[in-house]
């Protein structure tokens, strides 16, 4: 144990530990700015600094680890002003934009220039101009807030393995850019959005679609039918200051019905399609001989990614579509045919956890007759925005349920939100089929938990199946290129592209830096997830009596025609760099 | 056809890089000294060879981008067939070439880090050649001029101009 | 073909008997050597050319007992090219490519010195020796040895001034803690720039446990107006080879990486050319000189980065990245190239092993002052007469380096500072002139070693204007991962910016010293933490420019174009027309013996009259 004194506080902590934490520990809080816990420990911005006695420059607390005997103080006169012409540097290069910022309210910038009390601007200068990426459908980048932290960077080289943006150029010239700096809907970047849940300002967010969907509600003429996926339930609460994991289903529905939808249905059912599609894909792969292993298709930021760096291994994808656009094709076929409704009338409005589905459903193979499967997608941040905009006091709603028929699902669709989920939702399906039983243990504890790889071997109807389970795209290149290598012999790959799956996704609510290193959100918000899936009464796709009712109308069985034509699609190589 | 002859420049290009590239390790700090080569065969480093070492080093092409705007060596863009450097080391920065600067900025009509229309002449600035005993210094690609004037490098740059 | 112990022996023996001539007065030796300066300085003012005629006219001519041979640099350079005739040491300054007909014929055949082309020196005046010249008078050559005296491109020549015999004496005879105790008891402290000494640098590798462990040569000069560095490897590369190789033997590396400017071309040729026959003869490689030691160099292009001087930042950009400094700790010595120990030295730390090693650590520690031995080299520039490199004692004093040796201020002007450590150090005022020069002395009055570079400024130089010259380079040069560093210097720049266009104010300086401060203590790295040094000792000693600049909006020196006007005195104009070829941009007229005047919106201020006026009469 290493002891030492902050402000004056005597500490004792382990060896390794740094003064930040050390700090926090006695309930010394010390600002940060570029710190993001285990991604990027770089020291940069020198918020942190502190000083150290003995020493003539400060120390950077972030990386510091502490040392025997160390007497540290963290907020002294020379220590404060430090950090508050760090600030004002800062400042003085940041297009502030606060009253119109989409980050206004929750941003760590204005959140640490509003504690050191900055009243006025210090410096005045040259400022950076630069042009908003706002190519590509999902993530906007707006530089000119950029305050060159590199979270961004960090998280999209080393959490995903991607480099799609990286620091360009250098000293006050210094930006963040892409590749020849082209907009990043042209170059590697897989549009999973995690920058957008590490930048501390309002230089990445998501596309704003909002008023988009608005309209489609405002207009009278138009049938709309909004989904929810599993994580945003879960999550959508922290907008309105609940505590990170609560449940917020019946309040969420509630908001939508008031927010003027014509349905609210739940993604979890068509997350059952799916289920019942990728199950059966799965026995036929199995039974046939076809291409192994196969691997889930639900994440579009993963589906990019392959198409663009695993052109060669396309074929091992299930052809299964996300579970929005299948519930978007069967909204527009099967249900508007059963309700008398012109499927040209109807708006289906997907609200995700995610960006990259923004992109998914621009994707050309997204339609059936003519019509695309979904004609809007926005995030839980949005959702949450076009709650407050419409004057609702979100934490004092009545619950409501979604409505039927399509707002039935089970559990096994709830885990869609986590890593793991599908994979677990897929065996237990295919198990039942394969074994010819209703099995009793249902839960796969192997493939449960935040660890960035899973692997196992189930046991089905006699036959050992090798699985494995993938979070961030670090991780999905490793098993891909095992794939490549010839080296694998798994036979059912899961994966998402957001570490730890959809409910870290990157349009969930946006957690700062110090609360992603001092509370688990990954547990908090799984926990939730499975315990909707071990409260409900019906824990397997296949039981759900809407979807069993559905193939015997209209699908006949899965993947069978009908649901080739709604449910399923294809994949393409997709150029890494396009410009 | 201009489009034909653009991809035959292409493909010649690609072949190139491949070729300098398969004297180098497939190492990442190969990098540097790959755009170096680059940069002295080319004068610049041209977007296809970018890509083609981003795939032959495995490493993303935002961070090779990264690395080529990081030093000043490598440039994005082709110099001038006569790139005019001038010297702004200190020794030769107190002997005024700061003048030398602005007198070549004002005869070529451009500034620093620029090519003329006509793809002549552009003008760099350097931190030091080593010619400090001749100090005001600029250089003319390799040539070394020495105890300039402003005067004296205008007389120079109309002799490069008359040249072809 | 490897060469053993013994053969190498031999051939020292052989080539010292051959060049004796070199360094020894031999008034019976028949021979003679030219040599010919082929540093950058001289090269630039076609050096090459004047050997290629040379050999020549000695083919031409048949002469047998005559060699020219290319050597690194004099030190001379504002007298380049350069050529000496030995072994009479006759030193020709400002040679021609015409001028070698008559070296050969008058000096070469008839024994006659060429007169006009022997160096005049601006106190002695004409001198027929190089040691006859004040300005090699106070200096003690331990760095430069064999600058000017042998080829650098021979390998032969480098061992016969006991080349690799340091190396020998090392592996043959000596433990890594003897050696690593020997450069400790020396003295000697890194000459990069902060003075870290030597020897414990090394025993922090050495004691790091057993495994991959790198030597690196920091050959990244970067700052402007510094080139003591390319001298040595363009002069003396063997040298360095030698001295990392020792390194790598006292510290348990076997690899070892030369990290050189790729602007520095004739360095990075002869670096290779060494390297090469380093090899060739066994020097470096496996089992070196027969034992078990195994020894390689390679080396790595700088692409034009001064914070790659930075050892953290030299360290990424040897990987292949952006050449952005690590937070210390680690320190190199512990986590360094991809995370394994790494000795980190400069090149003219590296240049006084072998003489330490050779001489023994008494004989150094004997030379300098009781806190920094040995010696430095010094870029001398700017505003004095002998402009070039010059290697003096530690202990020195500025007075004796910039009058003695650089021969005084030009044109009869003033001296008003001296500027040493570039854009890290400060800006030295007449009333230290008499500080005796060492690491400690210099940082004392606001200023710092650095790597080396010397500019005398004289009192045409506005103090204001050369701390904005240093800001812009640091601004340009900044990498950019650090706020105070990436936006404060910029900051700077621009408030002194607004202080020379004549709109600053007392505000603004005091402004302009709190970001200052600031920045020192809480920028990452060393480039940021001293990048305010040239504001701050400016300030310090000489706030009066800067409040005349605010207050009565005047540019003494009138170097700040917003805050001056060229104007020509008409009492002392003699109409003699030399400002009106002078002026680039036709701004002056004036007949002939009449006084002329200069049309103010025609003038762009570059001075280029004032420079040129006999009189006096320009102001």
């Amino acid at each position: 144990m290493i002891h030492l004194t902050i402000d004056d506080i005597p500490v004792e902590v382990e060896d390794g530990v740094t003064i930040l934490e050390a700090a926090r520990k006695v309930n010394i809080n010390i600002p940060t700015l570029c710190f993001l816990k285990e991604i990027n420990e770089m020291g940069d911005c020198r918020m942190c600094i502190v000083e150290v006695e003995g020493r003539n420059n400060f120390a950077t607390s972030c990386i510091q680890k502490c040392e025997e005997g160390m007497v540290v103080h963290t907020h002294t006169s020379e220590v404060m002003k430090a950090r508050k012409m760090i600030l004002d540097l800062i400042l003085s290069n940041h297009h502030r934009e606060c009253l119109t910022c989409i980050r206004s309210g929750n941003c760590e910038l204005q959140a640490l220039a509003d504690k050191y009390n900055i009243k006025g601007i210090e410096y005045d200068g040259e400022k950076g101009e630069h042009e908003i990426d706002d190519k590509s459908p999902s993530i906007v980048r707006d530089f000119n807030k950029c305050i060159l932290c590199r979270r961004c960077v960090a998280t999209c080289k080393n959490v995903q393995n991607i480099g799609a943006i990286e620091c360009t150029k250098r000293g006050f010239d210094s930006c963040i850019s892409t590749a020849c700096d082209q907009s990043l809907n042209d170059v590697d970047c897989t549009l999973c959005g995690q920058c957008i849940a590490s930048c501390p300002t309002g230089a990445l967010h998501e596309k704003d679609n909002t008023q988009e969907v608005w309209d489609m509600i405002h207009d009278k003429d138009t049938y709309t039918i909004v989904q929810t996926a599993p994580a945003v339930r879960v999550a959508l609460g922290e907008e309105f200051g609940l505590p990170i994991g609560t449940n917020v289903k019946g309040k969420m529905v509630t908001a939508l019905k008031r927010l003027g939808f014509d349905k609210v249905f739940d993604t979890n059912t068509g997350a059952d399609f799916t289920i019942m599609e990728e199950a059966n894909e799965f026995i036929n792969r199995i039974t046939n001989g076809e291409t192994m292993p196969m691997m889930t298709s639900c994440c579009p930021a993963w589906v990019r990614f392959a198409e663009k760096n695993y052109p060669d291994l396309l074929d091992h994808l299930s052809s299964c579509k996300s579970p929005h656009q299948m519930f978007g094709g069967v909204l527009k076929s099967y249900y508007a045919k059963k309700n008398n409704i012109d499927p040209e009338k109807i708006k289906v409005i997907s609200v995700m956890p995610c960006v990259a589905k923004k992109f998914e459903k621009t994707r050309s193979e997204m339609e059936a007759d003519g019509l695309r499967d979904v004609d809007a997608v926005i995030t839980t941040r949005e959702l949450a925005r076009m709650i407050k905009q419409h004057d609702i006091e979100f934490t004092e709603l009545e619950d409501d349920e979604f409505e039927n028929p399509m707002g039935e699902a089970t559990g096994a669709a709830a885990i869609f939100g986590v890593t793991g989920g599908v994979m677990e939702a897929a065996l237990r399906t295919a198990a039942d089929t394969l074994e010819g039983k209703d099995l009793k243990e249902i839960n796969y504890e192997a493939v449960r938990g935040k660890e960035g790889i899973k692997k196992a071997s189930v046991n089905i109807a006699g036959k050992e199946i090798k699985i494995v389970v993938a979070s961030g795209l670090k991780n999905a290149r490793i098993i891909m290129d095992e794939i490549r290598s010839g080296k694998a012999d798994y036979q059912f790959v899961e994966i998402m592209a957001c570490p730890g799956g959809c409910i870290m996704g990157g349009g969930q609510p946006i957690k700062s830096s110090k609360i992603r290193s001092t509370v688990d959100v990954h547990k908090l918000r799984s926990d939730a997830i499975y315990s909707i899936d071990e409260k409900s009464t019906i824990r397997k796709s296949h039981e759900n009596p809407v979807v069993i009712e559905i193939y015997k109308e209209f699908f006949e069985k899965p993947c069978g025609h009908l649901s080739h034509k709604y449910l399923h699609t294809e994949y393409h190589e997709e150029k890494k760099y396009d410009f | 056809m201009a489009n034909a002859c653009e991809n035959c420049a292409e493909k010649r290009l690609i072949e190139e890089t491949r070729e300098l590239l398969s004297k180098h390790e497939k190492r990442r700090d190969s990098l540097i000294k790959i755009l170096e080569e680059v940069q002295v065969k080319y004068g610049y480093i041209p977007k296809v060879c970018q890509l083609e070492i981003s795939d032959y080093l495995d490493m993303p092409l935002a961070e090779i981008y990264g690395v080529i705007t990081f030093y000043s060596r490598f440039s994005l863009e082709p110099k001038g067939k006569y790139n005019v450097a001038v010297c702004l080391g200190t020794a030769c920065f107190v002997k005024g070439s700061k003048e030398i600067l602005e007198g070549a900025k004002e005869k070529l009509g451009i500034n620093e880090g620029e090519t003329t229309k006509d793809g002549k002449f552009s003008i760099d600035t350097t931190r030091c050649v080593g010619a400090c005993g001749l100090a005001p210094v600029f250089t003319i690609n390799d040539e070394v001029y020495g105890n300039a004037t402003v005067k004296k490098m205008n007389e120079v740059l109309d002799e490069y101009m008359n040249k072809e | 073909m490897k060469k053993s112990l013994e053969e190498i022996n031999a051939i020292r023996k052989k080539m010292r008997n051959e060049l004796d001539l070199r360094i020894n007065d031999n008034p019976s030796c028949r021979e003679r050597h030219i040599l010919v300066c082929n540093g950058t300085g001289c090269t630039s003012s076609k050096s090459p050319k004047i050997m290629e005629r040379l050999n020549e006219l000695i083919k031409e001519k048949n002469i047998d007992n005559v060699r020219v041979v290319r050597t690194g640099c004099f030190g001379l350079c504002s007298k380049g090219p350069i050529i000496i005739v030995r072994p009479e040491d006759t030193f020709y300054s400002l040679v021609k490519i015409e001028d070698c007909d008559e070296i050969i014929n008058s000096h070469i055949i008839e024994g006659k010195i060429v007169d006009r082309l022997l160096c005049k020196d601006i106190s002695v005046g004409k001198v027929n020796k190089l040691d006859e010249l004040p300005f090699y008078k106070k200096q003690k050559r331990i760095v430069l040895k064999n600058c000017g005296v042998i080829d650098p491109e021979n390998i032969d020549e480098y061992i016969a001034f006991d080349g690799y015999k340091a190396l020998e004496k090392v592996i043959t005879s000596m433990s890594q803690d003897e050696v690593i105790d020997e450069i400790s008891k020396s003295g000697l402290r890194g000459r990069g720039g902060a003075g870290f000494p030597t020897g414990k640098k090394w025993s922090f590798v050495k004691v790091e446990p057993d495994g991959q462990k790198y030597v690196v040569c920091n050959a990244d000069e970067g700052d402007p107006g510094a080139f003591m560095d390319r001298s040595v490897l363009e002069g003396d590369p063997h040298t360095i080879l030698e001295a990392m190789t020792i390194a790598g033997y006292a510290v348990g590396a076997n690899q070892g990486y030369i990290y050189v400017r790729a602007e520095y071309p004739i360095a990075v040729k002869r670096l290779e050319i060494a390297i090469k026959q380093a090899r060739e003869y066994g020097l470096l490689g496996k089992g070196i000189f027969g034992t078990d030691f195994d020894f390689d160099i390679d080396i790595r292009l700088g692409a034009g980065a001064f914070v790659c001087g930075e050892e953290t930042a030299l360290l990424e950009s040897i990987e292949g990245k952006r050449g952005q400094p690590r937070l210390k700790p680690p320190y190199p010595a512990h986590s360094g190239l991809w995370g394994c120990p790494t000795l980190i030295n400069n090149v003219e730390t590296y240049a006084n092993i072998t003489q330490i090693i050779l001489n023994g650590a008494e004989w150094y520690s004997s030379i300098g002052t009781e806190t920094s031995k040995g010696t430095k080299v010094f870029a001398l520039g700017g505003n004095v007469n002998n402009v070039g490199l010059v290697e003096v004692p530690m202990g020195t004093t500025l007075r004796e380096i910039i009058f003695d040796i650089g021969g005084g201020i030009p044109n009869k002007r003033e001296f008003k500072a001296a500027q040493t450590g570039g854009p890290s150090g400060g800006c030295i005022p007449k009333q230290y002139l008499d500080t005796q020069i060492d690491y400690e002395s210099l940082k004392s009055i606001g200023s710092m070693m650095g790597s080396g570079g010397l500019i005398v400024m004289d009192d045409t130089k506005c103090m204001v204007n050369i701390a904005k010259f240093y800001l812009e380079f640091t601004v340009s040069e900044s990498c950019g991962k650090c706020t105070p560093c990436r936006i404060g210097t910029k900051r700077m720049l621009e408030i002194l910016t607004k202080i020379c266009d004549g709109l600053g104010t007392e505000e603004d300086i005091e402004r302009l010293n709190d970001l200052a401060k600031g920045i020192v203590k809480s920028s990452v790295c060393g480039l940021g933490q001293t990048a305010p040094n040239p504001v701050l000792s400016t300030m310090k000693y000489f706030m009066d420019e800067y409040l005349e600049h605010v207050n009565d909006h005047k540019c003494r020196a009138k170097e700040c174009k917003s805050l001056t006007q060229i104007v020509i005195d008409p009492e002392k104009c003699k109409g003699c027309d030399l400002c009106k070829k002078a002026c680039p941009v036709g701004a002056i007229s004036g007949e002939k013996a009449q006084v002329h005047t200069i049309n103010q919106e025609k003038c762009i201020k570059c001075r280029s009259c004032l420079q040129t006026c006999p009189f006096k009469a320009i102001n």
